[in-house]
């Protein structure tokens, strides 16, 4: 009796080391520019080439500006890193969908979108938040720039076999409450090292019941409490989603994939490593205090008081206060912030953008705040212009920007300035992560859109 | 990639938790395109302050504390899967990372670089802060053959958890392509054998 982990995972052993890993076949890789340069150079130094061209993509995110992408990247050092990915691709023989490409966008919202993710697969990406394509029942995670080479030379990765786990949300979620405050909730609970050297599953209610763009939400975080990956299992929702997309299989195929992605279910006497269940009904919009993301706690509570025992701990938890400007037992609620950030690879795809929209019609945008809205891809840009959110999002004060990872990590301009307060959707809130001194309080798109017109934090449920 | 076989060194504690891969090399020194040079950009933000200047409180920049070997909080090296984290404890010299609990993707990177995580227990790390804090000239052995790590202040030793695989490639300095490569019928044999064609 098997878990779906181990049904994926069994149908892509290529070989077992002996008292070592498993050699385990990638049947998709993504590439972007920050992660794979050192290993074209490996290939090149080797004289070898790539092993399966066909199922490597490339696309340029992490660096690029998002605004006049029809212009030659200002920062020299970014255009050399994606003059360089696309001299590999040429070189190699790749997929490349460059700037300004319709179907550019960030790595791990143009691969579902273009059916390129399916379920069942193995897929790898030199990027920590390749965990988002588990939304399809696929065994996704992100490697190190070695394991990129390896994929690159062979299709292949030598990996551990992980623990299995599954988190249970029962019941459903409260009107207002999102995947990302689900995630963080979540996170809290079971810390930022909580599944280090787990695989996730996630199901209950509460899962079954997201779209894929949620699940994806809720998927994409889950490296932030150190799991390998985390997945949901295929269901219609997944197959609604991936019909007609342009790589997704078509006819016939298309048939006989579904009979197959049919069979990726958990047996249900299949045993896990860890169980864990939470009740969807009592989770609330969340805000994080701290540099961590496990540092969250629901938007109209405190922050914990200070009752680390252990040094390190202590000497931790003061830092990360300290680095916020946040004292033990302070109320975030209605706090003034600087900055808000819709987008990224958890929370930039069209559903993120209905949400925000949807909460700012007819409000305008608060005059202490400035807002980087920054669509995840070209299509999700597309489609914004096609449902009119982006008539909605500029008669309240709001202005769209091309796609990228953007002020997610701080890479090209877009950077959060030192000691400012930026309420963010993306994923990480580590020191430093928006722009050096940022200071970082992730939250769904809801409590985004809150605090952009109230310009404070703010409980969009209210 | 280098061998590791045995290390005596003095050792620079870093009792912080959840360091993560951002504070080991932030984002925007991420732009290069080979793996030299990112030593000197290691802990960045804690190393130097605004203008660039060292900043006087933090361990590396206090000549009191060195070695090839750094000690940190548990949950060392969680976040971004970037590998440049691990290139640029390796240019900045260290050979070995000891904590109570590492990332998993930051394990896999140090390894692909010849670095050795050695995960030992809570007491056995609080001990190593504790013993630096009162003689910086501590040491500490680490010895992969026989997977222990020991503390040469007061003599405790632990063993420590390596595949027997990853050991190997260690001690001998091998990466992981070679072996790959050499598997190359068995990945044709899995192509056209496989449960469903994608």
């Amino acid at each position: 009796m098997k878990t779906l982990f181990d049904k994926i995972w069994d149908a892509h052993i290529v070989t077992e080391v002996k008292d070592g890993p498993t050699q385990l076949y990638i049947d998709r890789h993504y590439c972007h520019e920050v992660t794979s340069p050192q290993a074209f150079a490996g290939l090149r130094a080797r004289g070898l080439k790539v092993f399966r061209p066909e199922q490597t993509i490339l696309t340029a995110d992490h660096n690029i500006p998002t605004m006049d992408q029809d212009k030659p990247i200002r920062d020299e050092v970014s255009r050399f890193q994606v003059d360089t990915l696309a001299n590999n691709a040429r070189e190699f023989g790749l997929t490349y969908y460059g700037l300004g490409h319709p179907k550019n966008g960030i790595v791990h919202v143009i691969g579902p979108e273009n059916g390129y993710t399916l379920p069942g697969m193995t897929i790898v990406c030199g990027d920590s938040h390749t965990s988002t394509h588990g939304a399809f029942g696929a065994i996704a995670f992100g490697i190190g720039t070695s394991e990129v080479e390896m994929v690159l030379a062979s299709q292949c990765i030598l990996q551990t076999r992980p623990k299995t786990m599954r988190i249970t949300f029962q019941g459903k979620l409260n009107e207002g409450v999102t995947a990302k405050d689900m995630a963080l909730y979540m996170i809290s609970q079971l810390t930022t090292g909580g599944a280090t050297g787990y695989f996730v599953e996630y199901a209950g209610e509460a899962v079954e019941n997201l779209s894929m763009e949620g699940r994806m939400t809720l998927c994409n975080l889950s490296i932030e409490m150190g799991a390998r990956g985390g997945m949901v299992a295929p269901d219609e929702t997944t197959f609604t989603y991936l019909k007609g997309r342009e790589f997704a299989p078509k006819g016939k195929k298309w048939n006989e994939a579904v009979a197959y992605w049919k069979t990726l279910k958990t047996d249900e006497d299949a045993v896990f490593d860890k169980e864990v269940v939470f009740d969807a009904s009592q989770i609330k919009p969340m805000i994080t205090y701290g540099t961590n993301p496990g540092m969250a706690i629901p938007i109209d509570e405190k922050i914990p008081a200070l009752q680390h025992s252990d040094t390190a701990s202590r000497i931790s938890f003061e830092k990360a206060l300290a680095y916020m400007g946040f004292k033990p037992g302070e109320k975030l609620e209605g706090k003034p912030v600087d900055y808000v950030f819709l987008g990224s690879c958890t929370n930039g795809r069209i559903e993120d953008f209905r949400m925000f929209a949807n909460y700012v019609k007819g409000k305008k945008k608060a005059d202490n705040i400035t807002a980087w809205l920054v669509p995840g891809s070209w299509q999700v840009r597309k489609q914004i212009e096609a449902e009119g959110l982006d008539k909605i999002l500029e008669e309240a004060g709001f202005e769209l920007r091309q796609p990228g990872c953007s002020a997610c990590l701080a890479m090209n301009d877009d950077k959060i300035p030192a000691g400012k307060y930026a309420v963010s959707t993306s994923n990480r809130n580590f020191e430093g992560r928006q722009g050096p001194g940022a200071r970082t309080i992730l939250a769904g798109p809801l409590v985004t859109a809150a605090a952009a017109v109230t310009g404070k934090i703010t409980d969009p449920t209210k | 990639m280098e061998k590791f076989q045995t290390l005596t060194s003095t050792y620079i504690p870093l009792p912080i938790e959840n360091v993560d891969t951002d504070q080991i090399i932030p984002a925007r020194f991420l732009k290069a395109t080979t793996r030299e040079g990112f030593g000197d950009y290691l802990f960045s933000d804690w190393r130097y302050d605004k203008s660039g200047n060292p900043n006087p409180d933090f361990v590396l920049n206090n000549s009191t504390y060195t070695g090839q070997i750094l000690v940190a909080g548990k949950n060392f090296g969680s976040g971004s899967s970037r590998e440049h984290a691990a290139w640029a404890l390796a240019g900045y010299g260290f050979r070995v990372i000891v904590s109570s609990f590492f990332a998993d993707i930051f394990k896999n990177n140090a390894l692909n670089n010849g670095i050795l995580p050695v995960v030992v227990s809570e007491e056995f790390l609080n001990d190593l802060f504790e013993c630096v804090n009162k003689n910086p000239k501590a040491t500490i052995t680490v010895n992969l053959e026989k997977q222990t790590i020991t503390n040469n202040e007061n003599g405790k030793t632990e063993t420590f958890e390596i595949n027997a695989y990853k050991k190997e490639c260690l001690l001998k300095g091998l990466d992981d392509i070679d072996f790959l490569l050499s598997n190359k019928d068995k990945i044709e044999a899995y192509e056209k054998n496989r449960v469903f064609q994608y």
